[in-house]
């Protein structure tokens, strides 16, 4: 070999050595995300919670698919180097995926190839308390990145350095409020809204400007003095009554509205805060431009069990009893599964059914869709009360999916768990949990009997039929679930670490994969250069591992032994 | 400041708050008592971080290790308030989860921690356990003896 030769393979090695590390660094033509975009989303990317605004969590690819789903194998994984739980979907965006993680990081990933372009870490005050230590991804507007953070800050990067542009307070973390959702981006604004519903608060929705972070409405979720709805309150219970409002809203751009859903009222017995305590445990409709309360449906009134409903309806255009209309469906922490018609001002009860065993219901009032409640099963003072399901409900905040190929709605359900707990008027120290019972008398059960507990369901929303279940014998289901046009069902959520694909029209397991940790995260589907992907975090924590806490201690053969550490899987089909 | 040698330790909270701790306020047993540090010198309760609260707690002094039995003033031990997993109030006097004890628990995420042993995680995410502050009786006053033992609030990020 000459010198020349010897330079010229050298340098040949050489580039082919550093190709990878030069990825890292600035997005080069990053793809501006506009209104347009956002409203109509491209099929290969995922740019808003569920990737579309209706929140159906579809994605029209099918080139993974019910026949060679059994292929598929990961391409990638990248650690995040974070504990706790990972519950953030991967947003992609033409090639380029965000991910975020506990503690308020976001990276920035090649989406093809999993290289790192940047790492954002946000630095956490050293008195913070995270009751869920967690974040659910960053909204996306022209080429920013929206993250909202644990210490109830809002922070926008440029989305191609991860450089912060501006850094908003919300509330006070010193008070229990904190955030852990992906903003909603509408048009320019980025809306939030607040958790803390267990330490009091008052909860709240909120826009601001996206370019300068400047604040431009703020919605509180409980009506103060004069405003409509303040009467379902006595007194000052609505000062500290909740109603936190801790997940991404969806969005009608038809209508101009959006569709935000609101947590438990505080504390939880409503022998505390007697009344309906509007807008707890209630879906409002929300004019983005003004914040104002344009209609709103409570599904269970004066909450007494910590039924959050948070989990912002989908909105799909439904057939059922010989008309159609535009609905938003909500499968309950309440054990309901709702059908509302939403209108332009108004939202309208349809139907409700219970999808798992619950003794709180005694039925639904016909006209006006208000629950009968069982007073037997309604926690209150003094006296301890046990009701079905259990506090984390039929559904917690892990979203269903629909799919418009099978009409069918996916819902990630826990069957067979009851609670209970004593009622007690405790006073509010701020900055520490305030149930309205002692912490350690809460409990989770078993139904005697059970044979399961997790169930991953098939609805239609139609007819009120399930066309089918999946149950797990040993194991919870809490875990986002992300539908496709491949006719597949993608969920974790389950203890033994898998991340599976379900066949959408039989509920049969085509696929699994064992990972790392526990997959609580919401999985989603995204397309670079004419290859489907399928991208989850796996990364176990907060109230998966809660429950697995509580498992573990009644005594059904389940063990708290599920490993934690945050990976990002990236699959496709093997070639 | 963190809590300092000769130290006061004042009610955080309750009908008492801001009043001196004596020994005799705390029972062998009994659930433990939040608290301030107070600066004998200029009167200045020191409460400007949640990171200085403090647990009281009286037991046999029997039960104590090596590691906490110099650290303890007739059976008071004081520890940091701050759960080392995610930063909550350590607020619970339970039943260990594994054993008869009562223990320190923080209902966050469900850490446990022994007052007996130095406050080593028995059960739950915690990482480590609770930092300590020795304590001392002077002239009848419980007061700091020395400035904390181990790092105080949560690993963040």
């Amino acid at each position: 070999m000459s010198i020349k030769q010897w330079l010229l393979s050298s340098t040949f090695a050489f580039a082919c050595f550093v190709s990878p590390a030069a990825i890292a660094g600035p997005i080069d033509n990053y793809s501006p995300v506009t209104s347009a975009r956002l409203e109509n989303p491209e099929p290969g990317n995922w740019m808003l919670y569920r990737r579309t605004y209706d929140g159906q969590g579809y994605s029209p690819l099918d080139q993974i698919n019910t026949t060679n789903v059994k292929d598929l194998v990961p391409v990638w994984t990248f650690a995040t180097g974070v504990v706790e739980g990972h519950e953030a979907p991967p947003i992609v965006n033409n090639g380029v995926m965000f991910v975020t993680t506990p503690a308020g990081q976001v990276i920035a990933l090649n989406a093809k190839t999993g290289d790192q372009y940047w790492r954002y870490k946000r630095e956490l005050p050293d008195d913070l308390f995270q009751l869920h230590p967690t974040n659910r991804g960053v909204g996306l507007w022209q080429d920013k990145l929206y993250l909202a953070t644990t210490d109830d800050h809002l922070v926008a990067l440029d989305a191609k350095t991860g450089k912060v542009i501006w850094d908003k307070k919300v509330q006070d973390y010193k008070k229990g409020q904190y955030l852990t959702l992906m903003p909603l981006i509408v048009d320019g604004k980025v809306i939030v809204g607040g958790s803390g519903g267990e330490f009091g608060v008052r909860g709240y929705v909120v826009a601001f400007d996206a370019e300068d972070g400047k604040e431009l409405w703020r919605t509180f979720t409980i009506p103060s003095e004069g405003e409509p709805g303040h009467e379902t309150w006595s007194g000052d219970d609505w000062k500290s009554g909740g109603g936190s409002a801790w997940m991404t809203g969806t969005y009608d751009k038809d209508t101009k509205t959006i569709y935000w859903g609101v947590g438990n009222a505080s504390p939880w017995p409503g022998g505390l805060h007697p009344g309906d305590n509007l807008y707890t445990s209630s879906v409002i409709a929300l004019d983005p431009a003004t914040g104002k309360i344009k209609a709103h449906h409570q599904y269970h009134q004066n909450d007494s069990w910590d039924w959050d409903e948070v989990d912002a309806p989908m909105l799909v255009d439904l057939q059922r009893d010989g008309r159609s209309f535009k609905s938003l469906i909500h499968p309950g922490r309440d054990a309901i599964f709702w059908v509302l018609e939403r209108t332009p001002d108004r939202i309208n009860y349809v139907a409700g059914w219970n999808f798992v065993h619950t003794d709180v219901w005694k039925g639904i009032e016909a006209e006006s869709g208000r629950p009968i409640v069982d007073p037997e099963h309604k926690p209150t003072l003094g006296k301890r009360v046990e009701f079905c399901p259990s506090l984390w409900g039929g559904k917690d905040w892990p979203s269903a999916a629909y799919s418009q190929k099978t009409g069918m709605v996916y819902v990630p359900a826990n069957e067979n768990f009851c609670g209970g707990f004593t009622g007690e008027k405790l006073p509010l120290v701020p900055g520490q949990l305030w149930l309205g019972t002692k912490a350690e008398d809460i409990g989770l059960s078993v139904r005697p009997g059970a044979d399961h507990f997790g169930e991953l369901q098939a609805w239609d929303p139609a007819t009120g039929k399930k066309a089918w279940s999946h149950n797990f014998a040993k194991s919870q289901l809490f875990g986002s679930v992300t539908a496709t046009a491949g006719d597949l069902v993608f969920a974790g959520g389950t203890n033994d670490r898998m991340f599976r694909a379900f066949h959408a029209k039989t509920g049969d397991v085509l696929w699994e994969q064992k990972t790392n940790s526990g997959v609580m995260a919401m999985p989603v589907a995204y397309e670079v250069d004419g290859t489907e992907y399928v991208a989850v975090q796996s990364g176990w924590g907060v109230d998966a591992q809660r429950i697995q806490d509580a498992l573990s201690k009644d005594n059904v053969g389940v063990e708290d032994n599920v490993p934690q550490g945050g990976v990002v899987w990236v699959f496709a089909v093997k070639k | 400041m963190r809590p300092q040698k000769a130290d006061l330790l004042v009610f955080s909270e309750g009908d008492r708050e801001g009043e001196v701790i004596r020994p005799d306020d705390l029972k062998t047993g009994a659930a433990p008592l939040r608290a301030w540090p107070k600066d004998p010198a200029s009167a200045v309760v020191r409460d400007g971080s949640r990171l200085n609260e403090l647990l009281l707690v009286r037991l046999d002094p029997g039960e104590f290790d090596d590691d906490t039995r110099p650290r303890a003033a007739e059976g008071i031990v004081a520890y940091s308030a701050i759960c080392t997993h995610a930063g909550c109030p350590v607020t619970a006097w339970v039943k260990a989860t594994s054993g008869d004890n009562e223990v320190l628990k923080c209902m966050c995420h469900n850490s446990e921690y022994d007052p007996r042993h130095a406050a080593q995680v028995v059960s739950g995410p915690a990482p480590r356990r609770l930092a300590g502050l020795p304590l001392a009786i002077d002239d009848g006053s419980l007061v700091v003896a020395a400035t904390f033992i181990g790092k105080v609030g949560a690993q963040q990020g």
